[in-house]
């Protein structure tokens, strides 16, 4: 087994439990949890395939992984500002209650 | 240019504003509207006599004084339809006849119609009568005249149906106006006929191009129809039937003894006087026409066939209407047969002597055939509006002035010799018509008829004005005895006995008379001044011409003629007086089957009825049943086609393309209602089937490629 498939097997895993964790979980906040999981694992596999790839004296999976990160950081904030707004407006999280969205 | 033929339009403007006037007014301000009509009368009569002070003024030059004016009133294609008048000599004695007379009657009907509601009315129509008849009278083209004869037709209905409530007026109204309409179709026809062969309606320009001149006449004289006959003819003769109309010439005359329904100053002003002279007057202008294409002769008047058209007409109508007279009882139709009958007169004036010889009778006739109606008319008021002559009688002793100018008009009408105006004008009629070279028997018929003139009317004086009173004798009787004891008799007595008209009536017909007998001595043999005015040369007295060429023998002729009338007539009326109402008529009893002949005037009416009626009935109602039942038909078919179409159509709608277009709807609703299901709001689902399906993308893209 080489490094990158290892790489890659952790991040298939962790994107498994992430999207586990974001279809099972009732709680908003826990699904924004495993979506950040299923995001990290994306991130995890650039730096693999950059690292074990062709050109990994080129900075390109890095900056990728960084440019997401900081996306992930803004759409986390995002995320939960939601789950304020819906809290208040449902007083709940459960994530089973809130289906007004559909047509 | 007299400023008096610049403004000649003024004589018909006055009555006609009159009658606009009035017609505005209320009903009941009978003074304004009789000051109105009369004064306005007045004033076109005053005019009158500058127009024709004008012409006289002239009389004596060289050739006849004519003098044309107008304006233009419409463009019509490239040229302009022009309203024009004229001033001649024919003219200007027409104007002064006719407002004269429209005068004296006018003042007349102020005492006549005194009692009638609608007095306003009667003197609106009478106004615009008098305007449209001096139109006819001024007119230079024959826009102008057509439409100024319109009018005289559409007052003359107005006024015989001015009592429209009774059922005979309005009839006789409705029969003057179609009969009428026969005629004027011909004149129509003429007149668009002339305008398309001359380019103008003209009758006389300044500039030598009317219709009636030289270079008109010329072309048209040489242009022929279908039937070899010069356009002038045929133009001719279709005026002609226009003028047989409205004179009531045969066999159109059937109208006019019935428009005696209306009041008797009308029948005395337009069916005796003015307007039956319409016709008359319109041959007498369009004279050049008739006569154009003639041979020339030496001395007389010119033949062509359109005037021996107009002769053969007249002689016939004037004893044809003169034997029915014979026969009359009401005194208003003796009278309009005797119209008839003159007029006829006229016609063969026109025809074998010229302008000038119709013309004189046509003037002469006005005079005193007005004077004979407004005497009826006093006669008619003075015996409770009595109008049957066996119903009168002895009238002399009640009404000596209507007596006495009765007279006079009967003895004018029946040509008494040297002293009545009648005379004069009918012995010129049949020194022309003897004088004719293509036929004697015109003036063999026109003697025969001047002798049942001069028959009839003194069976008709003497009925009226002779023997003992023979009206209201029996109503007065029963009436004294239903009242009997109440009241005594004296008083009903005075009010059943005629009495004499008010001054205002008698006045008019005395005046009248004046002229019926005076009017004569301007056209006698010896001083033919009327004839000289006419044709513009001047006249001189020269006592010789009595006796020349026959005149003389004529006249005697003529005068025997006349005595025998008149004694016959006094021999068989006036010798043997009428006693009761019910009494046979003397010819009645010698002969009974011309008496009835003649009674039911040669059953003309009844042999139109017969044809022309019947088979005018059976074309309206062959057009009846074509319009309700062919072209009705179709119009229902197609609707009947459009409905059934509409049904199909709304069937097909709602159960075919409604059904499927329904269907479709349905089908789209529940698949939306179905794939709505898909959409529940849960995030978590969707994140599921993303999930899956991510899936399921994986396992295809590692196997799919494989294999």
């Amino acid at each position: 087994m080489t490094p990158l498939q290892g790489c890659l097997l952790v991040s298939a895993l962790l994107f498994a439990i992430g999207l586990a964790g974001a279809v099972t979980r009732r709680n908003a906040i826990l699904a924004l949890v495993g979506i950040e999981l299923m995001l990290n694992a994306a991130n995890l596999n650039f730096i693999a395939f950059w690292r074990y790839g062709p050109h990994p004296e080129a900075l390109s999976g890095m900056m990728i992984v960084i440019f997401s990160i900081s996306i992930a950081a803004a759409e986390a904030a995002v995320g939960l500002a939601l789950i304020i707004a819906i809290y208040r407006h449902y007083r709940t999280v459960n994530l089973d209650e809130i289906k007004d969205l559909k047509g | 240019m007299t400023w008096i033929v610049q403004n000649l339009w003024l004589i018909p403007m006055l009555p006609l504003a009159a009658a606009g006037v009035i017609a505005v007014n209320k009903q009941r301000q009978r003074k304004l509207a009789a000051t109105l009509a009369i004064g306005s009368m007045g004033l076109a009569f005053l005019l009158s006599l500058c127009a024709f002070s004008a012409t006289l003024l002239h009389h004596g030059g060289n050739g006849a004084f004519r003098e044309v004016a107008g304006f233009n009133w419409l463009q019509f294609g490239g040229q302009w339809l022009q309203i024009s008048w004229v001033l001649d000599p024919l003219t200007a004695i027409m104007l002064v006849m006719v407002s004269f007379v429209s005068l004296l009657i006018f003042i007349f009907s102020v005492g006549y119609m005194a009692h009638d509601e609608n007095f306003m009315r009667f003197f609106c129509f009478l106004s615009l009568f008098a305007a449209a008849m001096l139109g006819v009278v001024i007119a230079n083209n024959l826009l102008l005249f057509f439409i100024c004869w319109e009018l005289v037709g559409l007052t003359s209905y107005l006024l015989i149906g001015f009592w429209y409530h009774k059922p005979s007026a309005a009839a006789a109204a409705k029969k003057a106006f179609i009969t009428t309409r026969i005629g004027d179709l011909g004149l129509l026809l003429g007149m668009v006929w002339l305008y398309a062969e001359t380019g103008t309606l003209n009758f006389y320009t300044t500039n030598g191009l009317g219709c009636l001149e030289q270079s008109a006449l010329a072309a048209m004289v040489t242009h022929m129809t279908a039937a070899g006959m010069a356009v002038s003819t045929a133009i001719g003769l279709l005026i002609f039937l226009g003028a047989v109309g409205k004179s009531g010439q045969l066999p159109l005359h059937v109208w006019l003894p019935d428009a005696m329904e209306g009041p008797t100053p009308v029948s005395a002003l337009i069916h005796a006087a003015t307007m039956v002279a319409a016709g008359v007057f319109l041959v007498a202008r369009v004279y050049p026409l008739m006569a154009a294409g003639a041979v020339p002769v030496e001395h007389g008047a010119p033949v062509t066939t359109a005037l021996t058209v107009v002769t053969w007409i007249g002689a016939l109508t004037a004893i044809f209407a003169a034997s029915i007279a014979v026969a009359q009882n009401d005194i208003k139709r003796i009278l309009a047969y005797s119209t008839v009958s003159q007029l006829g007169y006229m016609m063969l004036g026109l025809g074998v002597g010229g302008v000038a010889v119709g013309m004189f009778h046509l003037i002469t006739h006005a005079f005193f055939k007005a004077l004979l109606f407004l005497g009826s008319g006093s006669v008619i008021h003075g015996c409770h509006e009595e109008q049957d002559v066996r119903k009168m009688g002895g009238l002399r002793k009640f009404m000596p002035v209507t007596f006495a100018v009765y007279a006079i008009g009967m003895l004018a009408l029946a040509g008494f010799p040297l002293f009545f105006s009648g005379f004069w004008s009918k012995d010129e009629i049949l020194h022309s018509a003897h004088g004719w070279p293509v036929s004697h028997i015109p003036f063999l018929l026109g003697c025969a008829g001047a002798l049942l003139t001069a028959f009839y009317m003194t069976r008709q004086v003497a009925l009226v004005f002779f023997g003992k009173y023979r009206g209201g004798v029996r109503e007065s009787a029963a009436h004294s005895q239903s009242h009997g004891t109440i009241k005594p008799s004296s008083h009903e007595d005075s009010h059943a006995e005629p009495h004499e008209s008010p001054a205002v009536m008698t006045v008019p017909l005395v005046i009248l008379a004046v002229f019926a007998v005076v009017l004569g001595f301007v056209g006698t043999p010896a001083w033919p001044w009327f004839d000289g005015f006419l044709k513009g040369e001047p006249a001189a007295f020269n006592f010789a011409r009595l006796t020349e060429s026959g005149t003389l023998g004529l006249m005697l002729a003529s005068a025997v003629i006349v005595f025998t009338g008149l004694s016959l007539g006094w021999w068989l009326y006036g010798k043997r007086l009428r006693k009761t109402v019910e009494e046979p008529d003397v010819l009645q009893v010698a002969q009974p089957a011309v008496f009835r002949l003649l009674e039911n005037k040669y059953f003309v009416d009844e042999i139109y009825d017969a044809t022309i009626v019947r088979f005018n009935a059976w074309a309206a109602q062959a057009c009846d049943f074509l319009d309700r039942w062919i072209w009705g038909g179709a119009v229902l078919l197609v609707a009947w086609v459009t409905l059934g179409l509409s049904r199909f159509y709304r069937f097909t709608d709602d159960f075919v393309v409604n059904l499927g277009f329904d269907t479709g709807c349905e089908t789209l609703r529940e698949g939306g209602d179905e794939l709505s299901k898909w959409h529940s709001g849960r995030v978590q689902t969707y994140l599921r089937v993303i999930g899956v399906a991510l899936v399921v993308l994986v396992l295809f893209l590692i196997w799919g490629h494989k294999s």
